[in-house]
């Protein structure tokens, strides 16, 4: 589904901190990506939703390279992707709003659907009910918990049928249970579906728990993809707790020694 | 929470208002200070004649220069925000400017432009300008660029950012920036009524009543330019109440 093509990409005036890399996910996969501060983590991730853009090299989702957001990829940010001045529910709509503002053009907003308001209110309501916010749908952001942000924040993206997901820290700022609970979420519906996501995260078990497969990057300048197999992902039971611990631990010093 | 505005606190306040008034008038004991029970009667007859004419002129010279001020003040101050090169470029210029008191411009602007009303409102519109420009600016400055990232990744382009992020993110502002700036702005135009112009309170309170001695209208005049003034303020404060309401909440 994505194919990176000899990415070379360098913030202005800075060393690149990818030349010639390349990397291939495909339909359906959880990938994590992990690395230390300033490793161009989430770099990678706006790469991915079209937000930067490389300096060489390509990046295609389905074929076609990226040049802008794509309508049927979602972002969701560890914080601060929500209007504090619009509701729960106007936040969780933003996105199908944005739409019916361009029409379907393709560019903007997919071609293949057209949604008469009442069809996106519903399918807004529905997404909120799922995660358990409904009964928040007309508080504002700054009335709410981080954890209720994050779910309106996630029922946003979920609303406009992505079929791929790309998150930044989406659970950093949350309360273990909370953080969990939303882990939970996204493993089950990434099982009911071909949804493909991928996790940035700093933190090694959120690697380890959402990752089926994880790329790890480090400081300095990345040239070629290490990704590491993992089949604990998706278990937020405990059932495989001695392969988890291990998986962690592998993880850890795989990170160690790329420092 | 900033208080709402009831209708018990604006009575007391009207009522030690003419109180010291009368209170005045007694001491003074003046034609230059005429009793309020002396001027309301006069000003409550002369509204719906030649007063309110002049009222109209007014109102319309100070409505018509905010809406110039607003929609030039507001994508200005919006690209300016977003585009910080350009910023950069500029803000030494307008820190220069935006102190000037823009009043001393009234004679070249009556050379450059004419004297028509024109003239007049474009006065006050770069008065308000200034303000909404600065307060705009900052407000674009100050957004988080993760939010508009993630409003972009919703497939928002450039008009969809103004639509759905920059203009109601800077409302506040403009609002707060002409409710302060709304005292000016009619202060400026009771001086350039004064000339040039047979219509607007500035002219009826110096040329029509002052100039001639008639007191008592001319107080007539000042409650009017009072009361253009107090109504913008409050229109605008009520404006602000409304766009803030999700900042008020959190705090109940």
């Amino acid at each position: 589904m994505i194919a990176i093509k000899d990415l070379t990409f360098a913030y202005s005036g800075q060393p690149p901190i990818f030349q010639g890399y390349r990397l291939h996910v495909s339909r359906g996969e959880a990938l994590s990506i992990i690395g230390p501060s300033g490793c161009g983590k989430t770099t990678l991730l706006y790469l991915l939703a079209g937000l930067r853009h490389p300096q060489s090299g390509t990046i295609s989702i389905d074929d076609k390279p990226i040049s802008r957001p794509r309508p049927r990829s979602g972002l969701v940010l560890q914080d601060h992707g929500l209007l504090p001045w619009q509701t729960v529910r106007e936040n969780a709509r933003l996105g199908l709003t944005i739409w019916g503002f361009y029409g379907s053009d393709g560019r903007h907003a997919p071609a293949d659907e057209k949604l008469v308001p009442n069809q996106a209110d519903q399918r807004v309501d529905d997404w909120l009910k799922k995660l358990g916010i409904d009964g928040l749908r007309d508080q504002y952001p700054l009335q709410i918990s981080r954890g209720q942000r994050q779910r309106t924040a996630i029922a946003r993206t979920l609303a406009m049928k992505p079929d791929l997901l790309l998150m930044d820290e989406p659970f950093s700022a949350l309360d273990a249970p909370t953080r969990e609970d939303l882990q939970k979420f996204i493993i089950t519906l990434h099982a009911a579906s071909d949804l493909t996501y991928i996790i940035v995260t700093h933190d090694i078990e959120v690697a380890v728990v959402m990752g089926k497969k994880i790329l790890v990057l480090h400081k300095g300048c990345n040239e070629e993809a290490r990704i590491m197999h993992n089949a604990c992902a998706g278990f937020t039971d405990g059932r495989m707790q001695g392969e988890f611990q291990q998986q962690c631990e592998d993880l850890r010093k795989l990170l160690g020694s790329m420092t | 929470m900033r208080r709402r505005f009831d209708i018990r606190a604006a009575l007391i306040g009207l009522l030690m208002f003419f109180a010291i008034w009368q209170l005045l008038a007694w001491i003074i004991h003046r034609p230059i200070m005429p009793s309020p029970l002396k001027v309301l009667p006069i000003f409550g007859a002369s509204l719906f004649g030649d007063l309110g004419t002049h009222f109209l002129a007014s109102s319309a010279r100070v409505l018509a220069a905010i809406c110039l001020a607003v929609v030039t003040a507001v994508p200005i101050g919006l690209g300016l925000g977003q585009v910080p090169k350009v910023n950069r470029i500029f803000a030494p210029l307008i820190a220069i400017v935006y102190p000037i008191p823009k009043i001393v411009f009234l004679p070249v602007i009556y050379v450059l432009m004419g004297i028509t009303d024109i003239s007049k409102i474009f006065l006050i519109a770069i008065i308000i300008f200034f303000q909404i420009l600065v307060v705009v600016r900052d407000e674009a400055a100050n957004l988080h660029p993760e939010l508009i990232l993630s409003v972009r990744s919703l497939g928002a382009g450039r008009r969809a950012l103004f639509r759905y992020v920059y203009f109601p993110a800077s409302l506040p502002a403009v609002l707060t920036a002409l409710r302060v700036s709304v005292g000016t702005a009619i202060a400026v135009l009771f001086i350039a009524e004064q000339s040039l112009t047979t219509y607007g309170l500035g002219y009826y309170i110096v040329v029509e009543t002052y100039q001639v001695l008639r007191y008592p209208e001319m107080y007539a005049g000042i409650l009017a330019m009072s009361l253009l003034g107090l109504v913008l303020y409050f229109i605008i404060h009520n404006m602000e109440q409304k766009v803030n309401r999700y900042r008020g909440e959190e705090q109940n």
